[in-house]
């Protein structure tokens, strides 16, 4: 009798762990416009455990705004020889950026290239402050690129490939198609082929770049999406682009018009 | 991140008897001691080793934190309030460092 009761609590608690399972699986999609390479554009917020959702949607508890924080205390400290901040032009970064984080990567005419919102940054300080760039992925890059993009959080993607942009996306598109390494895969073999379905432990997410800079807790600190796409490249064994490479420009232009009308979650979290 | 910097969560008010939510976090590397660096060294340990928890003077929570913790270390407890006073955190490193951050509450 004893065992035919511990056979139905372990039966009922099997039940309730798969029924929770599939709530999980509902997954918050918006649907593309026609003609786009996914059926469904899906976040990889939406791919993550629960206990990371809460994470992410915790300011506290969220790691990501220690960056935020950073940065804003960057925004308002003069550097370079013409003795500005960020703040003296831009004034307050609330109004000013709050929606620069949805365009970019941005067409850029003075250099006759797309740019990314890192560049961007060094290209301001460089040009109207008179400061050294920023190194790519340093702490004071990383902080003011989170500071700047968290101003459009929640607002949607609304990245450009039009006019001379275009061919820079088409460039995007063909590297994101390309079988490269040694295990001879391209960024669509995960992340449009198999997107939901698990690599070993891990869940596959479409790839989707709204949440960047994002928290890793692999890399326990917040990162750009150039390193993503080196990590990714290796994991693949192929030889990485270098960071702010025309490669990744391209491919982070491109990647960003496959998810657009997603939400920007800067500072996202994932594992 | 050269610099730790705590942030914490308190609520500015609450009702005599209340059970609060407290929320801490700082920004730590949590560097282990079990790492080596590119020419095989050991990379010494420097974490968070302590973190306590006072309020009016009296010990509300503490712990030992151990290499184990990932770093930007996260807290959070609650406590009874009975009195308006002032919650003061302290995290203190293997290096001897000591970060502090505290607030007040108001019982109404």
């Amino acid at each position: 009798m004893k065992k035919i009761l511990m056979l139905a609590v372990a039966t009922a608690i099997g039940l309730a762990i798969a029924a929770s399972a599939k709530a999980e699986m509902k997954r918050v999609a918006i649907k593309p416009p026609n003609g786009h390479a996914l059926s469904e554009i899906i976040s990889g917020y939406e791919y993550r455990s629960k206990e990371t959702k809460v994470l992410q949607d915790d300011d506290i508890q969220n790691p990501g705004f220690i960056w935020v924080e950073q940065g804003e205390e960057l925004w308002s400290q003069t550097d370079g020889s013409a003795g500005k901040s960020c703040a003296s032009c831009h004034d307050d970064a609330t109004e000013s950026m709050a929606t620069v984080g949805t365009v970019y990567p941005k067409w850029d005419d003075k250099v006759g290239k797309p740019v990314s919102l890192e560049q961007r940054i060094n290209t301001c300080r460089k040009d109207n402050m008179g400061a050294k760039p920023w190194k790519w992925e340093s702490g004071p890059l990383l902080s003011m690129t989170t500071y700047v993009r968290h101003q459009s959080r929640g607002k949607p993607v609304n990245v450009s490939a039009e006019g001379p942009a275009a061919s820079w996306a088409e460039r995007g598109k063909k590297l994101y198609y390309q079988r490269v390494g040694q295990l001879d895969m391209a960024c669509s073999s995960c992340h449009e082929d198999n997107y939901g379905n698990r690599i070993r432990a891990d869940m596959l997410s479409q790839g989707q770049s709204n949440g960047f800079p994002t928290y890793r807790f692999k890399w326990q600190k917040i990162g750009s999406i150039h390193r993503r796409f080196k990590g990714c490249m290796k994991n693949i064994r192929a030889t990485p682009y270098k960071v702010g490479s025309d490669e990744f420009v391209a491919l982070e232009l491109y990647l960003a018009t496959r998810g657009v009308g997603l939400p920007v979650e800067t500072p996202a979290v994932r594992n | 991140m050269a610099k730790s910097k705590p942030r914490i969560k308190v609520p500015k008010k609450a009702a005599k008897g209340d059970v609060i939510t407290l929320k801490t976090l700082i920004s730590h590397k949590m560097e282990s001691g079990q790492r080596k660096d590119k020419k095989g060294e050991k990379i010494p340990r420097q974490i968070i080793n302590k973190f306590t928890c006072e309020f009016n003077g009296a010990t509300v929570f503490s712990c030992d934190i151990e290499p184990a913790v990932s770093a930007n270390p996260y807290l959070q407890f609650t406590a009874k309030i009975e009195e308006s006073g002032e919650f003061q955190f302290t995290w203190t490193a293997d290096n001897g460092d000591v970060f502090k951050k505290s607030q007040k509450i108001t019982v109404a």
